[in-house]
């Protein structure tokens, strides 16, 4: 069974409609990517799928629970963690600090134990506080742990949003364009990483990207969204060489059915 | 879990290093306990015996007025520490937190006078412990503070502080009115109305064992009934011992709060809250639990308030004091505890000793060196405008306030000199390339969240 399955998900934004009856799923230990154009309403999906939005209509199973339009922090706690489009790490926090916030819904200190600092309180930090420095090490940012997360490198803050998303222990990690704004190096980097993540943790990936190397690369599956519908999905390379896909890229008219070029279609999307 | 060991070597971060030691640093502690040592020997050594011995004269003010106002100024040191709570930790601006107080207040009015038996013509009698009271009182408030929270809370900024404001204006309004019901023909006075409830009970204190013989020697009150003392007006040093000994409690909860799960989770919804609902944290009861552990400290300073000036009155809890805190919180910097410490001090002191006497202290020096401007000017009507520019200039100067948290010196100052705020990072290179990439999204998802989050609680899982 697919560890999330998303049925006739249906977003409208007053007379927008963001995603029309899109059905969907991601298998165990997969990684999915998404894409489309512009617009197309893939961080709209993510927002549905990790509670932000409400879904107009249509039910998403993820792991045996139904948590169509449940709470935020109720979702992360059933095993989905995600990073976002447009960083947003606690700023004036540490790094440790953020990889510890992630920890949170794994943590079980009350108001009592936390004003007493009760023995069991200490021992759960102290834990929570080791583990962060692992996944810290993990991602390559070891050593860093005492820097405000404002004060790093791109780069690092995008690792520091993966380590903090891992944090919560996740079955199921969505991440919204974790290469955007990388140069090539960094982007393959990205893309290593991404590949380590799953063969060394086990997790199930949804990735939503605009790099198509990046997508081709690594994904198992591709699922393209246009104007809020799911128009093609399979492997890269059916995906590669749908009509219907290059159409929504490039726009209508062109009539062969030649690949994609990679590199044009990165150029179109970023 | 097989990602890479750390190191054998016990790790020496900072953040690490606090999680391991405990809410306090070295130097705060070893900080801690000399300004305590300090404040300790305030009282042995600033007063009248000695003041008569080395032949001096009291400067400025007297030693048991400055007594009986660091007593007062303690109440205030734990509203600050509470607001703190609210603005600096969670990030909720709270513009009618002097409800809470006047919650504390009036529950202990009406626990520990005699106040009841006059309502009742005698038939209900109740004097409750000072300390009972203490935490009745702390509930109470939560409560209140829970109450008003759970409506308000999915609001944010500008809203809450509105909503707050007006709640800060109908409390003390409601116990004001209070004091004049009709039903019937019966009118009830439930809150003495204007003159508020007198005759407030002071704290006891057990002598345990020793007998209230030794209640004299300590400038207290013997009290028959229980065997114990009990504290009066005339002697404010038990006051001034038994409040900083509250004070010193209080900011070991608070920094232990801070520095747990929880403070962790405050300080993560004030940098971004939608991040942190995606991180696992409940931001609604997050916000909660502050606003309500703000209230209770609030409600524990009301019980000290009475208990010290025995009346309760609806006047002490109007939106004056409630901006009067917030000053306190922001001028000795927002978010660091010992910062709104020494904030309250410097502003109740300031209000309670030093403008008082400000207008008489520049008469008399202008007499004594025949400045004729300084000796015959009426400062008294100019007091409050220097006060002002004292807070203007403080602010111009100090805008992180006097001893700020690092956060929030890091965010007003930055701390690398080359500004690389994630604000800033996100507008240079990634998001102006994700915006660019997919602008309507961003800004719909901006947007739009913030209708979602106000539908939540009806949508909560049904798991």
């Amino acid at each position: 069974m697919a560890l999330l399955e998303a049925s006739k998900v249906t977003k409208q934004f007053g007379g927008l409609t963001a995603v029309n009856k899109v059905d969907f799923d991601i298998p165990q230990g997969a990684i999915v990517s998404l894409i489309g154009p512009n617009g197309a309403g893939k961080t709209t999906l993510f927002n549905i799928i990790t509670g932000l939005y409400k879904p107009t209509t249509g039910a998403i199973i993820f792991d045996g629970h139904n948590i169509g339009g449940g709470n935020p922090s109720k979702i992360t706690e059933l095993g989905i963690a995600r990073t976002f489009q447009n960083i947003r790490l606690f700023a004036n926090m540490t790094a440790l600090e953020n990889v510890m916030v992630g920890t949170h819904s794994r943590m079980r200190t009350g108001l009592i134990g936390a004003i007493l600092r009760t023995p069991s309180a200490m021992r759960e930090e102290r834990s929570v506080a080791e583990r962060g420095l692992e996944l810290l090490d993990f991602v390559g940012l070891g050593g860093q742990e005492d820097e405000y997360a404002k004060n790093l490198p791109y780069g690092d803050q995008r690792r520091l949003e993966i380590a903090r998303a891992l944090a919560s222990t996740p079955k199921l990690l969505l991440l919204d364009e974790p290469t955007a704004g990388m140069n090539p190096n960094e982007t393959r980097e990205m893309t290593d990483f991404i590949s380590k993540l799953r063969s060394e943790r086990g997790l199930s990936i949804l990735l939503i990207e605009h790099d198509m190397k990046v997508v081709m690369g690594i994904s198992d599956r591709v699922s393209v969204l246009d104007y809020g519908v799911k128009i093609a999905e399979g492997s890269p390379d059916e995906v590669r060489n749908n009509t219907r896909v290059i159409e929504a890229y490039l726009g209508k008219g062109q009539t062969n059915s030649k690949p994609i070029n990679p590199d044009v279609a990165a150029d179109t999307a970023g | 879990m097989q990602a890479t060991k750390t190191p054998a070597t016990p790790p020496q971060g900072r953040t690490m290093r606090r999680v391991l030691e405990g809410s306090f640093t070295r130097g705060q502690i070893i900080g801690g306990l000399i300004a305590l040592a300090v404040l300790i020997a305030l009282p042995f050594i600033y007063n009248k015996d000695n003041l008569t011995a080395w032949n001096m004269k009291a400067i400025f003010v007297e030693p048991p007025v400055l007594i009986g106002t660091m007593a007062d100024a303690a109440q205030y040191v734990i509203l600050a520490i509470g607001l703190n709570i609210v603005v600096g930790f969670a990030g909720l601006l709270d513009l009618g937190y002097a409800a809470f107080f006047a919650f504390g207040a009036y529950t202990y009015a009406f626990l520990a006078s005699g106040h009841l038996a006059q309502l009742t013509g005698g038939k209900i009698q109740i004097h409750l412990s000072f300390w009972l009271v203490l935490f009745i009182a702390a509930a109470v408030s939560a409560f209140f503070g829970a109450l008003l929270g759970s409506p308000t809370l999915r609001l944010r900024g500008d809203y809450l502080a509105i909503v707050t404001l007006g709640f800060g204006e109908i409390v003390p309004a409601v116990f004001l009115n209070l004091g004049n019901i009709k039903i019937g023909d019966t009118s009830i006075n439930l809150t003495g109305g204007v003159d508020g409830i007198s005759g407030v009970d002071k704290p006891g204190i057990a002598t345990f064992g020793l007998g209230s013989g030794i209640c004299r020697n300590l400038k207290m009150n013997p009290n028959p009934l229980t065997g114990g003392c009990r504290l009066n007006n005339l002697n404010p040093e038990p006051y001034y011992f038994l409040y900083i000994g509250i004070v010193v409690l209080l900011v070991i909860a608070v920094s232990n709060m801070r520095s747990s799960r929880l403070g962790r989770a405050w300080m993560a919804i004030r940098e971004d809250e939608i991040a942190a609902a995606a991180m696992g944290i409940d931001t609604v009861k997050t916000k909660l639990l502050a606003f309500a552990s703000g209230a209770a400290l609030a409600g524990v300073a009301g019980v000290m308030f009475g208990a010290k000036l025995s009346l309760v009155g609806p006047n002490s809890f109007d939106f004056n004091t409630s901006v009067f805190i917030l000053c306190m919180v922001i001028l000795g910097g927002i978010g660091n505890i010992y910062g709104v410490i020494v904030g309250a001090l410097i502003l109740y002191l300031t209000q309670t000793i030093f403008l008082i006497n400000l207008p008489n202290a520049l008469n008399k020096l202008g007499t004594d060196n025949k400045i004729e401007f300084l000796a015959k000017t009426d400062w008294s009507g100019l007091k409050f405008m220097i006060y002002g520019i004292i807070l203007v200039v403080l602010m111009i100067v100090r805008p992180e306030g006097l001893i700020p948290s690092a956060r929030r010196k890091a965010e007003l100052r930055g701390e690398t000199g080359e500004p690389r705020a994630l604000v800033a990072g996100a507008a240079g290179r990634g998001s102006d390339e994700a915006e660019r990439a997919n602008p309507v999204a961003t800004a719909e998802r901006e947007s739009l969240y913030d209708m979602q989050t106000e539908e939540q609680p009806t949508e909560r899982n049904d798991r």
